[in-house]
């Protein structure tokens, strides 16, 4: 078996009700598994919510992550994605002084663009997938980004 | 009609069929105490500390089957029973633990013995509840009993700040639970069933793995029949003892780090292990790469995350433990019983080889002998608690169980001070017969105080105190490896316990032979109080066999033989 520690998508389906989103940290903290990234929000008409854990281990660490959370009583499903769409927003805030045309040309080839323009500092956002959100931070660095804000990655199973 | 939470908490109880409840109140519970007060239906023990509360319910649980209920206060009320809820979550004991909150508003301020209860017992409970409406308590009150004693059984903790048991509402007990997300698999899987039963009619050395879960499954005489019907040798784990009786010719005997010399080599030899309700704890599996190595896995169990937690089943069957047997046993015409004949043979010569003993000494009685001795004079007429510690191996291997339930002990997280308190809590679940404590001169110190509880509520607890001036378990650590450094161990300076047990109401004894031990149990069971029977030992005697930490099962430390010193 390999005990390579890879990245692993899961997502958490949860009863929409107080300290359910500790009873997911403490159970990954407890047990010594990492959280790369966490996403939570409400699913619409509905008492749940839904959770997208980016985690990393090896299969078996992974088997017993999804084990464990569906043992928890609030937790309803547990998908442990193979075959997903995966994105993730990022927003970046620039110098006004930077040249904005080609931020923006930048930010489109991310499926972005400038939000927000301001007195000294413009706010880019861009949404696509969680590698490509890194080369996008790589290559925006020669514009001098003063922060940077990333939303975690959600799922959805194709 | 509108009653207050407190009373709803007393209706729940009633409703459950509760018959006596363990704790110790305080300010943020008198509500509820208020009520305990008024009512007649059940029994409310009052314990010395907390923790002891904790640990009486889950006696009193293992020994009668029923969920074990105690009732604590806030802040510190509530930090001293962590470790029980802790104890109980490790062995899967069903419990619900009650604690009282600082009122609403004052939840968050740091108020006078306000601590985030629900945030520490989440990590170490089935489930926990801070209830923050009365409109939830009746649900949350019958939902916990339902989570604590379903599936993998465990404690559930409910956390209510004091305002919420004064307020008053509507209680409806005869509501429909509606656990949309929480739906335990009880029934084995019938393919996998099938696969495992054709698995076991083609090997050649089958061997059951029996674990504590078939007791919480109440699965012991289906076990039993399965056992006898295929002729299949078994071992036990130390949380099992007694499910199969200890005459019973398959029964090998228990497993692990201070397992019997055939029972891990039998574990070592076999080629399909039929674990029920197991869970491959370190202490039974040693070196896990070296754990019944030629071996295919069976494994039943309630819990899916136990199933390839640590060793991979070939045949997993997540279920309660009960149908899946019961299941088993419908297609057991397929096993050919004579198949094994050579195969029992072998573990005959094992055993033969290494049986497990121990050596007498003229000087000062063995602890081996006494928890023999207890087993010959009172066998199935006690049941046994234990503490934590080298007497609780040595009950686990030297005494006669006879049947589930039996026996009792802190098996997961090992805690010291477990034995009195839960040997309150069996006599109070099974009154007819003796509740026997085994000891050490370490363990019965954490906690003592439990004599005036056993003595104001006339509990006859037998506390049998294997006296061997140390802290034996981590001395015989310290002798085999660390170079006999006994650091912090020595237990020279002691109290009189004979005084000590006195000093409460009880009867102390101070034995140290053959003889006097047997007068002073006999006359503790006919006197039928709390007693404290100490008991000096040999002090340097080791439990043997052993595995070391971390090495594999057949490579075992053995008892020398007499006279190869």
């Amino acid at each position: 078996m390999t005990e390579e520690n890879q990245r692993r998508v899961v997502s958490v389906i949860v009863v929409n009700e107080a300290s359910v989103l500790s009873r997911i940290t403490d159970l990954f903290s407890g047990r010594g598994y990492n959280i790369t990234s966490l996403t939570v929000a409400p699913i619409p008409e509905s008492k749940y919510s839904r959770l997208t854990i980016v985690t990393a281990g090896s299969v078996r660490v992974i088997e017993q992550i999804t084990k464990q959370l569906h043992k928890l009583i609030p937790v309803l499903r547990v998908y442990e994605h193979e075959d997903m769409v995966e994105k993730e927003m990022a927003m970046i805030k620039l110098p006004i002084s930077e040249n904005l045309s080609d931020i923006n040309t930048l930010c489109e080839a991310y499926n972005g663009k400038i939000v927000n323009a301001g007195e000294n500092t413009i706010i880019a956002m861009v949404a696509d997938e969680p590698k490509r959100i890194d080369n996008f931070l790589k290559a925006i660095k020669r514009y001098n980004p003063k922060e940077i804000v990333r939303s975690g990655a959600v799922a959805l199973e194709r | 009609m509108q009653i207050s939470g407190a009373q709803m908490v007393i209706e729940a109880f009633i409703a459950e069929g509760v018959d006596t409840v363990f704790g110790y109140p305080g300010g943020a519970i008198m509500n509820v105490y208020d009520e305990i007060y008024k009512q007649d239906k059940f029994e409310h023990i009052l314990n010395r500390h907390e923790q002891a509360s904790v640990h009486a319910a889950e006696g009193y649980s293992k020994a009668s089957g029923k969920v074990g209920v105690a009732m604590i206060t806030s802040g510190p009320g509530f930090t001293n029973a962590v470790t029980g809820l802790a104890d109980a979550y490790m062995d899967s004991i069903p419990l619900v633990v009650i604690s009282g909150q600082v009122p609403m508003f004052l939840i968050g301020t740091d108020a006078f013995q306000e601590i985030d209860a629900v945030g520490i017992s989440r990590s170490c409970t089935k489930h926990n509840y801070l209830v923050t409406d009365v409109k939830d308590l009746p649900r949350i009150l019958k939902e916990a009993f339902y989570i604590a004693r379903t599936g993998r059984p465990g404690p559930v903790h409910i956390d209510i700040p004091k305002d919420i048991t004064a307020q008053m509402g509507e209680f409806d007990y005869d509501i429909e639970l509606d656990l949309e997300t929480y739906k335990p698999h009880t029934k084995g899987n019938p393919r996998q069933i099938k696969k495992a039963i054709e698995a076991i009619a083609n090997a050649k050395r089958p061997l059951f793995y029996l674990g504590g879960g078939i007791i919480n499954a109440n699965a012991a005489y289906e076990v039993r029949e399965f056992v006898q019907k295929t002729g299949i040798p078994a071992v036990e784990t130390f949380m099992a003892r007694g499910v199969l009786s200890h005459d019973d010719e398959l029964l090998i005997g228990m497993l692990g780090m201070h397992g019997s010399y055939a029972s891990n080599m039998a574990m070592s030899e076999t080629d399909l292990v039929i674990g029920l309700g197991v869970r491959f704890d370190d202490r039974v599996t040693g070196k896990l790469s070296e754990f019944a190595k030629n071996a295919d896995v069976i494994h039943v169990d309630i819990d899916p995350a136990s199933i390839s937690k640590l060793v991979n089943a070939d045949y997993p069957i997540v279920g309660d433990v009960k149908n899946v047997v019961a299941d088993m046993l419908e297609q057991v015409g397929k096993i050919d019983k004579d198949k094994y004949e050579s195969w029992r043979e072998t573990i005959i010569n094992f055993n033969e080889l290494h049986p497990l003993t121990f050596h007498e000494d003229s000087e000062r009685l063995k602890p081996q002998w006494v928890v023999k001795r207890v087993g010959e004079l009172l066998g199935d007429d006690a049941n046994i608690s234990t503490d934590v510690g080298q007497h609780q191996m040595w009950a686990g291997q030297f005494y006669p169980f006879t049947r589930p339930r039996q026996f009792v002990s802190s098996s997961g997280l090992g805690t010291m001070g477990f034995g009195f308190p839960a040997a309150i809590g069996v006599k109070a679940a099974s009154p007819e017969k003796t509740s026997i404590n085994f000891t050490g001169d370490g363990s019965i110190l954490m906690n003592v105080q439990e004599l005036m509880t056993a003595v104001e509520k006339k509990i006859p607890v037998i506390n049998i105190i294997l006296n061997n001036n140390f802290l034996g378990m981590v001395r015989q650590w310290q002798t085999l490896f660390y170079d006999k450094r006994h650091s912090e161990t020595d237990l020279s300076v002691q109290p009189d316990f004979v005084k000590l047990a006195e000093a409460f109401g009880g009867i102390g004894y101070r034995v140290k032979t053959k003889e006097e031990f047997d007068a002073a149990l006999k006359d503790a069971v006919e006197k039928n109080v709390v007693a404290f029977i100490e008991v000096i030992v040999h002090r340097m005697e080791n439990v043997m066999p052993m595995v070391p930490s971390g090495g594999s099962l057949f490579n075992m430390m053995l008892l020398e033989k007499k006279g190869d010193k």
